[in-house]
């Protein structure tokens, strides 16, 4: 009968240690998990602002100058230009 | 080892009084019951404000912030984006900066240090020092290490196009909410919900685990304008030419496609850079294609025109006497600017003849008129949640005098916005329907929208409107090499204190390719100052320039000979009317 007891009690004092260690891993992940959310966080942000910093290089107006003045760049003639229908 | 047995104890063999032993069981009995007593009332009764006195030592209720939505143009370029920014604030008691520490706090943040100083010298509890500042330097203000000094991060709005787009995107206030243009008209869409959730923290105030989420953020939704960036920038330039070299107080361009009613462009000048509005006067912030109104002069013609084909009294080419270029109606007088004789119905529209669309004016039925203005949407706004939208004038048919439906026929006596005589004239464009306009990008083309003519009549009209720009016409500078078009002219003076002044409004509508149409583009020059102030002159070369350039972009077919063109493979459907 004291031997039962023994064997039960270490195996309660197992499960508490175990419920300890899982409890903590659990939290360790989480905030692991936290910290790649924020890190989502920062790169949505900085998506952003390469999307801004995209459309101010390649602003109409910028690139029409550009075009123009440093490529001397024209449109086409009405005359030079080709119709082509499409898939025939 | 001397063994005293427990019962042998000398103090045992004492008789005790009876009452101590009854004492002792009573003051343990006590005792128990306090503590049961006691435990009752606090795991029970005050169970709740225990607990949440407990949670509130590791528990945090924190706020996730939600970011508006993009705007962009109909290919997916930004047109506007938040963007985090910091905010720096103090809490002026707790700010005792050295000389050195103002200095540098105040060069970082492009201040002067007496301002600094004065700006911490209040008794408020908490003052902006300076908002919305770059991340990278307030990162080095943090770097400083100030006592009293905190940061916070809010969102600005950043706007690329920068002045192309401004009337039509508007602009969003310092906290994020939409004031002016699509940011306002679209603000349910695009405005974020923030969120909080609770968390339970650590000691070194990292989150290790989730409680609850009280409320999901939601993220602004993004949202696609029907604009074509290429096609804005197109009327940006060229209307700033044009208001340039006749020296115009104002003006405006729409651009709609003709087979969704999408608005493809909206500009209007004097415009302003939405990023940096330090220095904005009113005139630069009006949205004037949908704000002000104006008399459109002779542009309404073919709309009394298309009435009196659908009469079934008249045809294309009826025959009505405009000699001698005056009309008396009661007191009034009404004049053409040249004397043209008799003219066909459709060389009433070609010369502009005022005379002669009065005439027919006057032969059809007041609320005939009135219900067909009504039905082209004057007099009533369009309702797509624009700020200051407004719907211009039209009087009620029963108050109309025979003189007042003579002036309407050519646009005065009565007041519209640009955008809607852009609108009216899909009905030419399209096969006499109108569709309700859109600022978002249509994917689904819609089939057809509320009948105002025939499509017969609106074919017969569009016949009429491209005699306009050919030789004879009032504006051949409408021409675009390639393509036919056809449009309407107009001039009209300006009501300055109730009297017709010596200032004239140019404006000049129209659409291409007219054997397709596929776009409509409006253009109104307000007070042309140079040499020229018609609506041939001014108004159509910007509709020229714009509408060759859209076409192009969009890569619309040419319907139109060209002596030079080499055409290949252009179905010959497309050449007959």
């Amino acid at each position: 009968m004291p031997r039962i007891n023994l064997i039960l009690l270490l195996v309660v004092v197992l499960c508490a240690l175990s419920t300890v260690t899982s409890n903590h891993s659990a939290r360790k992940l989480f905030t692991e998990l936290e910290r790649e959310q924020n890190r989502m966080r920062q790169l949505e942000v900085e998506w952003g602002q390469l999307q801004l910093e995209q459309s101010t290089w390649a602003a109409h107006a910028r690139v029409a100058k550009i075009a123009r003045d440093r490529l001397g760049m024209k449109a086409p003639a009405s005359g030079q230009v080709v119709a082509v229908e499409a898939g025939k | 080892m001397k063994f005293v047995k427990f019962a042998n104890s000398p103090v045992l063999s004492q008789a005790m009084p009876a009452w101590r032993t009854r004492f002792v069981l009573f003051a343990l009995l006590a005792g128990f019951g306090a503590l049961v007593g006691r435990s009752l009332y606090l795991q029970i009764f005050q169970n709740d404000f225990l607990r949440q006195k407990g949670e509130s030592r590791y528990e945090r209720t924190i706020e996730i912030t939600a970011t508006r939505g993009r705007i962009t143009d109909r290919h997916g370029d930004v047109l506007a984006i938040s963007t985090p920014v910091k905010s720096i604030w103090a809490i002026p008691d707790d700010a005792k900066l050295s000389p050195h520490d103002a200095r540098q706090l105040a060069q970082l943040l492009e201040m002067d240090v007496r301002d600094l100083n004065a700006k911490l010298a209040t008794d408020h509890d908490f003052v902006y020092l300076k908002r919305q500042l770059p991340p990278d330097v307030a990162e080095k203000v943090a770097a400083l290490r100030l006592p009293g000094i905190h940061d916070q991060v809010e969102y600005r709005r950043f706007y690329p196009a920068g002045d192309v787009v401004a009337h039509m995107l508007g602009f969003t206030g310092v906290d994020d909410k939409g004031q002016e243009g699509v940011e306002l008209a679209l603000e349910d869409q695009l405005a974020g919900k923030a969120g909080s959730r609770r968390v339970i923290k650590d000691r070194r105030g990292e989150i290790v685990e989730d409680v609850e989420s009280i409320r999901r953020p939601q993220d602004g939704k993004d949202v696609v304008l029907a604009l074509d960036g290429k096609i804005q920038y197109l009327a940006y330039s060229y209307l700033k030419q044009a208001i340039a070299e006749n020296r115009a107080k104002a003006g405006s361009v729409v651009v709609l496609d003709a087979k969704t009613g999408e608005i493809l462009a909206l500009m209007n000048w004097p415009t302003y850079n939405p990023n940096n509005r330090t220095r904005l006067a009113g005139a630069q912030l009006r949205n004037r294609a949908f704000t002000d109104t104006f008399e459109p002069g002779s542009t309404m013609k073919p709309f009394t025109a298309a009435l009196a084909l659908e009469s079934g009294h008249y045809r294309f080419d009826t025959q009505i006497q405009t000699a001698p270029g005056r009309l008396s109606i009661g007191p009034a007088v009404i004049h053409d600017s040249h004397a043209h004789g008799v003219l066909t119905l459709a060389q009433v529209i070609q010369k502009s003849s005022n005379v002669g669309i009065s005439k027919i004016a006057l032969s059809l039925p007041t609320l005939d008129l009135w219900t067909m203005y009504d039905k082209l949407g004057f007099g009533s706004p369009l309702h797509l949640g624009f700020p200051g939208e407004v719907g211009g004038r039209l009087r009620p048919a029963k108050s109309w005098q025979p003189i007042e439906q003579a002036t309407m026929s050519y646009g005065h006596g009565i007041s519209v916005t640009l955008i809607q005589l852009a609108r009216a004239y899909l009905a030419f464009a399209r096969d006499g329907d109108l569709l309700p306009l859109s600022l978002t990008r249509v994917d689904v083309p819609p089939l057809a929208g509320k009948s105002v003519f025939s499509a017969e009549t609106a074919h017969q009209v569009r016949a009429m409107l491209e005699m306009v720009v050919q030789p004879g016409g009032t504006a051949p500078k409408a021409q675009i090499p390639g393509y036919r078009v056809a449009g309407k002219t107009g001039t009209a003076h300006k009501i300055e204190g109730g009297v017709y002044a010596e200032k004239y409004v140019a404006s000049f509508v129209g659409f291409a390719p007219a054997s397709d149409p596929r776009l409509v583009v409006a253009v109104m020059i307000d007070e042309p100052t140079g040499k020229a102030y018609y609506g041939g002159d001014v108004a159509a070369p910007v509709f020229a320039q714009v509408m060759a350039g859209a076409l192009r972009t969009l890569g619309v077919p040419p319907d139109a000979p060209l002596k030079p063109l080499m055409v290949v493979d252009t179905p010959a459907a497309k050449e007959e009317m």
